[in-house]
C-alpha cells in the first residue's frame, strides 16, 4: 500500500481560487504533485492487480498458470474455456447463476417495495401508535443480521423452507435499516407536492405510488443498487439454507469449488470471472446511484 | 406486498383524517413489513433465547432444560472464547489500516483535480467483488504457497523461500492474507464516506485558517480537516468495527475449520450447521448478540450519536 502522507493532502479543490497566491508555481509545488499522482497510480496498480489476476488465469490454461516463470497474459487466449466451464457436468454454473439472479432480483424489488411503504407510513401517516411501532423496528438496527443467522435458520427450518429459494429470499427482505433510510428520505421529502396529490384526491397510497415514489427515482436507484450487489455477494446465509446444489447461488458454488477443488484452475478463474461480470456492469453503468447510495447508507448507518 | 394498483377510474374522494381512514392506511403501509420482522427476527430470537437453556442436539425444540449450562460451556476456556479472540486480533488489525488508508485514499483523491473521478474508480471497483470471489483469487493466485503463487514469485526475487502462508502459523503469515483480502473489499466504501464527508466542511474555515496563519498543510489537516470529519470518523469506526465482527465468508473460504484463526461466526456456523447443536449454538448467538449491543449502547453514550432526525 502506497503510504499517503495526510501533511500532503488535505486541502479542497474549492481552496484553489482563495490561496493562488501562496500556491504558485513552485519546485516544491511540482514535486508535491507528481508524488501524489505517483503515489495513486501505485496504489491503482495494487487495487487492479486482482482483476488482472482473474482475467489472466480465466483465459490461460493450466500449464500456464502454473508454468515456473510468469506469464504475464497467456499466448493464445483460450476461448474453449468458457465452452469446457458451461458444458462440465460437475459443475453446473449456469444453474447456480439463474439462482444468483432470482434471488437479487426479487430480494431488490421485494426490499424496495415492503421497506419505502414501511418507511412512508412511518414517516408521513399519524397513526397513534406509529412511534412505539418505529421504536420496535430501531431496536432491530442493534443486532447485525448475519449475528442472528442461526436463529433465522431455525424459523426457515420450521416453515420447511430449506434448501428452497424462498427461504433465502424471504427473510432478508424485512430489513429494518432500509425501512430506517427510507422514513428519514420520506421526512424531508417536500410535503408540498403530496398536498397537492391529496387536493386532487388522492389518497396515501396514490400519494405514495404516484407522486412520491415517481419523484424519488435517484433514492430508489441508489438503495436498490446497494440491496442488488449486497445480495448478489451475499454468502452465509445461502449457504445455510441453500445446501442442495440445485439451490447453490454462485458464491456457494465457487466457495464448494473451492474448497473442494474439484475443478482446474482455469474453470474455476473463469467462473469467479463470469460471476462478477454482471456486477462490473452494474458497477461502470450506476456507478452514480453506488456512490450515492453507499454515501446514504454508510453515514446514517 | 400485494398493494392495490393505483385506480386507473377517477379516484373516489376520501374523507380525509378520519381516524379510521388513518389507521387502515397506517397498517397498508407499515402492516406487511411489520408482520415480516415479526415472524423472521422477533419470533426467530425470542425462540433462540428459549432454546438456549435446551440441550437441542440435532433439534430446534426446545424442552430439555440445561439451565445456564450452554452459556458455561461457551464461556469456559475453549473454542468460543478463542474465537472472540480472534476476533479481537482481527479487529485492532483491520480497523486502524482501513481507517487509516481510505482516509489517506479520500484526502489525496480530494487533493488533486486531473483524473479524480477515474482513481475513485480504480479504488471503489472492489466494491463489486465477493468475498468469496477475492478469497479465491487471494488463496489460489497470490498466497497459494506453492512457486508459482505471485506472492512468492515476488519474495523470489529477492531471494527468499516459498512461504506457505495460510498454513503458516509461526509467525502467522494467514493473518496477512486475511487483512488485505478485507483490505482491498473495502477500502474503496469507506474512501467514499469519507470523500463525502470532506465535500461537507465549509470552505470558509480554510480561509479562516489561512487568515489565522495556519502554516502548512499538517495544520490545516489538524486542526480543520479531522476535528470536522468527527461524525464521519466515528461512523466509519463503528461500521468498520460490526462489520470485522461478523467476519464469516474470507475466514471461511480461506481457513476453513481451522483451530488457529476462527472468529465466532465461523466457530457457531461449525456448530450448529456442522454439529446440528442448537443449544450451544443459539447460545452462541446470544451472547454474540447482547456484546454487539452493548458496544452500539456504549458508542452511542460516549459519542452523543443520538437518534435525532
Amino acid at each position: 500500500m502506497s503510504a499517503t502522507a495526510p501533511p500532503l493532502t488535505e486541502r479542497p479543490p474549492q481552496q484553489r481560487a482563495f490561496n493562488h497566491r501562496r500556491r504558485k508555481v513552485t519546485p516544491v509545488t511540482v514535486l508535491v504533485t507528481v508524488l501524489r499522482y505517483l503515489a495513486l497510480v501505485i496504489a491503482s496498480v495494487l487495487f487492479l492487480l486482482p482483476f488482472y489476476l482473474i482475467v489472466r488465469n480465466a483465459l490461460a490454461s493450466d500449464l500456464e498458470i502454473t508454468a515456473a516463470t510468469w506469464t504475464i497474459f497467456p499466448s493464445t487466449i483460450h476461448w474453449e474455456n468458457f465452452a469446457e466451464l458451461f458444458n462440465d457436468p460437475a459443475v453446473n454454473i449456469l444453474r447456480s447463476l439463474v439462482n444468483s439472479a432470482i434471488i437479487a432480483v426479487l430480494q431488490t424489488a421485494g426490499q424496495l417495495l415492503l421497506c419505502s411503504m414501511a418507511g412512508y407510513g412511518l414517516a408521513r401517516i399519524p397513526y397513534r401508535y406509529a412511534t412505539p411501532i418505529f421504536y420496535a423496528i430501531l431496536v432491530t438496527l442493534m443486532i447485525p443480521p448475519a449475528v442472528t443467522f442461526i436463529p433465522s435458520f431455525i424459523i426457515v427450518s420450521q416453515l420447511r423452507w430449506v434448501d428452497s429459494l424462498q427461504g433465502i429470499i424471504v427473510p432478508v427482505l424485512f430489513s429494518g435499516f432500509t425501512t430506517f433510510l427510507f422514513r428519514q428520505y420520506f421526512l424531508a421529502f417536500p410535503r408540498s407536492l403530496e398536498e397537492a396529490a391529496r387536493v386532487d384526491g388522492l389518497g396515501y397510497f396514490g400519494a405514495y405510488w404516484r407522486v412520491v415514489v415517481p419523484n424519488s427515482g435517484a433514492f430508489f436507484a441508489a438503495i436498490a443498487v446497494i440491496t442488488f450487489i449486497a445480495s448478489w455477494n451475499a454468502f452465509l446465509w445461502p449457504l445455510v439454507i441453500g445446501q442442495d446444489s440445485s439451490m447453490w447461488t454462485v458464491q456457494v458454488a465457487l466457495s464448494t469449488f473451492l474448497t473442494a477443488q474439484t475443478i482446474n484452475l482455469h474453470e474455476l478463474f473463469l467462473a469467479a470471472a463470469v460471476s462478477i461480470a454482471p456486477l462490473v456492469l452494474v458497477f461502470l453503468f450506476l456507478q452514480r446511484y453506488l456512490v450515492q447510495g453507499v454515501a446514504e447508507t454508510g453515514i446514517k448507518g | 406486498m400485494g398493494a392495490p394498483a393505483a385506480p386507473t377510474a377517477p379516484p373516489v374522494r376520501r374523507r380525509r383524517g378520519g381516524p379510521g381512514g388513518v389507521t387502515s392506511a397506517f397498517w397498508l403501509f407499515v402492516g406487511p413489513f411489520l408482520i415480516g420482522l415479526i415472524v423472521f427476527v422477533y419470533v426467530p430470537i425470542v425462540w433462540s433465547v428459549v432454546l438456549s437453556f435446551s440441550r437441542a442436539q440435532n433439534t430446534v425444540t426446545p424442552g430439555d432444560w440445561v439451565g445456564f449450562q450452554n452459556y458455561l460451556d461457551l464461556l469456559s476456556p475453549g473454542p468460543f472464547l478463542d474465537s472472540l479472540i480472534t476476533f479481537t486480533v482481527f479487529a485492532a488489525l483491520i480497523v486502524p489500516l482501513t481507517f487509516a488508508l481510505s482516509l489517506g485514499l479520500a484526502l489525496l483523491l480530494n487533493s488533486i483535480t486531473f483524473a479524480r473521478a477515474f482513481f475513485r474508480s480504480v479504488f471503489f471497483l472492489p466494491t463489486a467483488c465477493s468475498y468469496v470471489v477475492a478469497a479465491l483469487i487471494w488463496k489460489l493466485s497470490i498466497f497459494n504457497g506453492v512457486r508459482f503463487g505471485l506472492a512468492n514469485k515476488v519474495i523470489g526475487i529477492f531471494g527468499f523461500d516459498n512461504v506457505a502462508w495460510l498454513a503458516t502459523t509461526d509467525p502467522p503469515w494467514y493473518w496477512l492474507v486475511i487483512v488485505t483480502v478485507r483490505l482491498w473489499l473495502q477500502i474503496g466504501f469507506y474512501m467514499i464516506l469519507f470523500l463525502a464527508g470532506l465535500q461537507r466542511i465549509s470552505p470558509e474555515l480554510y480561509e479562516a485558517a489561512a487568515v489565522d496563519g495556519a502554516r502548512n498543510s499538517w495544520q490545516t489537516f489538524r486542526f480543520i480537516t479531522f476535528p470536522q470529519l468527527r461524525a464521519t470518523s466515528v461512523a466509519v469506526l463503528l461500521l468498520l468495527l460490526i462489520n470485522a465482527y461478523q467476519a464469516f465468508d474470507e475466514f471461511f473460504n480461506l481457513l476453513g475449520n481451522s483451530s488457529f484463526a476462527r472468529p465466532p461466526l465461523v466457530y457457531l456456523y461449525y456448530t450448529a450447521q456442522g454439529n446440528q447443536d442448537f443449544g450451544h449454538g443459539t447460545a452462541g448467538a446470544v451472547i454474540l448478540a447482547l456484546l454487539i449491543m452493548i458496544v452500539t449502547l456504549a458508542q452511542g453514550r460516549i459519542f452523543g450519536f443520538g437518534r435525532a432526525e
